[in-house]
């Protein structure tokens, strides 16, 4: 976009007047840019780079940190909370790149087939999704409450349960979930060039085979992307299992970023909860490197 | 990407209205209404089912948790209010949401522009380093920005709170706002140069009336995401008084009382604003907060 501004500069004024007004040009953008800039540094950059640092000392967050080299780090990797943390982090991976995603595009999909009330479903799928998570939380920990709930219906301590826990909290981050992909996947689909299905269905193919050969290879890089940040966010949620569990019963529920505010907060180690935030960037680090390998080697269009 | 998402749902539904009616070879049929349906109640029934809770007794709720509440009991609600401090709340939530608001639609506002319409020396560059922080986990950096925070005597302020979600949606603002900026045609702001205008001229009398739907976009969404935000609210706010609703219904469902129809009630009055607000203007709520599951 810079080029035909420059290009325009050119053409109406002498050359060495034009390369004035275009540093002063400049320097004006950069004014304009100082309030994000200090803000970024101020809140983002500036922590995260403290952040990294501090990964390598023994701080508790009020003295000065002291030099440890990468003893967290090795604590780290034989912590079985961590361990523990981790795992239930990829559990929760695997369910949110199962479930969410499968109710998203069978919704949207299900919603280009039809020709009234559309927007109706679109909206009341969304509303979920506009809900507080801490409502969300109390929503469910209302329904399936072992007193006066489903729970007590059925027998069942749905968050009380060290087998049953950690399934429940991440389905109910899906309820307040599913209905942001429905919306998502439909908004890509409906790009969809409507040929393709025409010739799709002379070629004599069902609904299902419509969507396995148009719709699902026609939406790649929406898919593909929402599968990207379902990976990254699923390592750093939080909300839910704050809320509903804290993590318990005994651990059962624990997940990276309750166990880094544990570390930080409660035990007072920001040295060592910096480390497994550190960590936590690491990993979608690599799951967006691997993202852009990925694409580049199949040369999806994005 | 993010031009395209946003115009989808405008040009795109017309298509997909023709091609449903070209191929509606069975799928459109009374099986796929049913599974639109169950997904439905999917949606809506646990709400319905915590607005009727907030309308009952406790033992009403007890004895029959799904029933309709044929006597509603409406001074749950009252009792709610009260108990569960929303008032406070709802007020320093108000505080937060448009001290966040307007901040990032004026530090985005500027950037974007800079990087879609002054020729601002490296946008490339910036944009990427944008996206890599706005996708960094917020949790790598909470534990030193809470420390700043104390030292800056920040913590436990709601302009503390505020400064902290401009960081935090300033980026993704800036994203959208820039990508809409440059579909705006140059001609006009050329126009205006030759008549004498000055930048800022511009940039009030030219660039912000157009931009206009692209600053309610934002404005929505960084609505949406600081009145809902807990991770933040629950470490930076600490005074009870100073509370936002999200945290004060948290310490509200922590306290001593565990009566879930006042839990029901106080949930309801923090939904209502943002639903209603979901309500009126859904089209443009939908769009912005998808545009932002595609990551500018």
């Amino acid at each position: 976009m810079l080029a035909p501004g420059q290009v325009r500069g050119t053409g109406t004024t002498p050359r060495s007047g034009a390369g004035r007004v275009s540093r002063r040009r400049g320097v004006i953008a950069w004014c304009f840019m100082l309030p994000l800039i200090v803000i970024n540094v101020l809140v983002v950059l500036g922590p995260s780079v403290f952040a990294l640092y501090s990964s390598f000392t023994e701080w508790s967050g009020i003295g000065a940190p002291r030099w440890i080299g990468l003893a967290n780090y090795v604590e780290l990797a034989g912590d079985s909370e961590f361990h523990a943390a981790l795992w239930h982090n990829i559990l929760w991976t695997a369910f949110f790149l199962v479930v969410p995603m499968a109710m998203g595009l069978f919704g949207a999909f299900a919603l280009t087939r039809i020709r009234r009330f559309r927007l109706l479903f679109r909206v009341v799928y969304f509303v979920p999704y506009i809900v507080a998570s801490v409502v969300t939380a109390a929503i469910w920990q209302n329904l399936l409450s072992p007193d006066v709930g489903l729970g007590k219906v059925a027998g069942l301590n749905f968050f009380g349960s060290t087998t049953l826990a950690l399934p429940t909290v991440a389905f109910v981050n899906n309820w307040a979930w599913w209905g942001f992909l429905v919306v998502v996947f439909l908004a890509a689909m409906q790009g969809v060039d409507p040929h393709l299905y025409e010739a799709a269905a002379l070629d004599g193919a069902g609904p299902f085979r419509q969507f396995w050969s148009v719709t699902l290879p026609s939406i790649r890089p929406t898919f593909m992307f929402l599968g990207l940040m379902t990976i990254i966010w699923s390592f750093l949620s939080f909300d839910f299992v704050y809320v509903l569990t804290q993590g318990g019963p005994a651990g059962t529920t624990d997940v990276l970023s309750t166990l880094l505010y544990r570390e930080a907060f409660a035990s007072l180690r920001a040295g060592y909860a910096s480390a497994i935030g550190v960590v936590m960037a690491l990993i979608s680090g690599v799951v967006v490197a691997v993202y852009l390998v990925m694409r580049s080697r199949k040369a999806w269009a994005i | 990407m993010t031009a395209m998402t946003t115009g989808a749902p405008v040009t795109g539904s017309t298509r997909a209205d023709t091609t449903a009616r070209g191929t509606a070879t069975g799928g459109g049929g009374p099986f796929v209404y049913v599974m639109l349906c169950l997904l439905l109640l999917f949606a809506l029934g646990p709400l319905v089912i915590f607005v009727f809770s907030a309308l009952k007794t406790q033992s009403a709720l007890a004895t029959s948790p799904l029933s309709v509440p044929w006597t509603p009991h409406w001074e749950n609600f009252a009792t709610a209010w009260q108990q569960a401090n929303m008032s406070a709340g709802l007020l320093n939530s108000l505080i937060v949401v448009a001290g966040t608001v307007a901040g990032v639609c004026v530090i985005a506002g500027c950037a974007a522009y800079a990087m879609a319409r002054l020729e601002l020396p490296g946008a490339g560059t910036f944009t990427t380093y944008l996206l890599v922080t706005s996708s960094l986990p917020t949790q790598m950096f909470l534990v030193p920005l809470f420390y700043l925070w104390t030292r800056l005597n920040l913590y436990d302020t709601l302009f503390g709170l505020i400064v902290v979600y401009w960081g935090l949606f300033s980026p993704f603002a800036t994203l959208l706002l820039r990508s809409f900026m440059l579909g705006i045609p140059r001609e006009l702001e050329e126009a205006a140069r030759i008549d004498g205008a000055g930048e800022l001229l511009v940039l009030f009398r030219v660039i912000l009336p157009i931009a206009a739907p692209g600053f309610l976009t934002i404005a929505l969404v960084t609505a949406l995401a600081s009145y809902n935000e807990f991770l933040f609210a629950v470490t930076f706010i600490q005074d009870s008084g100073k509370l936002p609703v999200s945290t004060a219904f948290f310490s509200f469902q922590q306290g001593f009382s565990q009566d879930y129809t006042l839990f029901g009630a106080a949930g309801v009055i923090m939904v209502l604003p943002m639903l209603l607000l979901f309500l009126a203007l859904q089209r443009r709520f939908i769009e912005g907060v998808s545009t932002s599951g595609l990551g500018g």
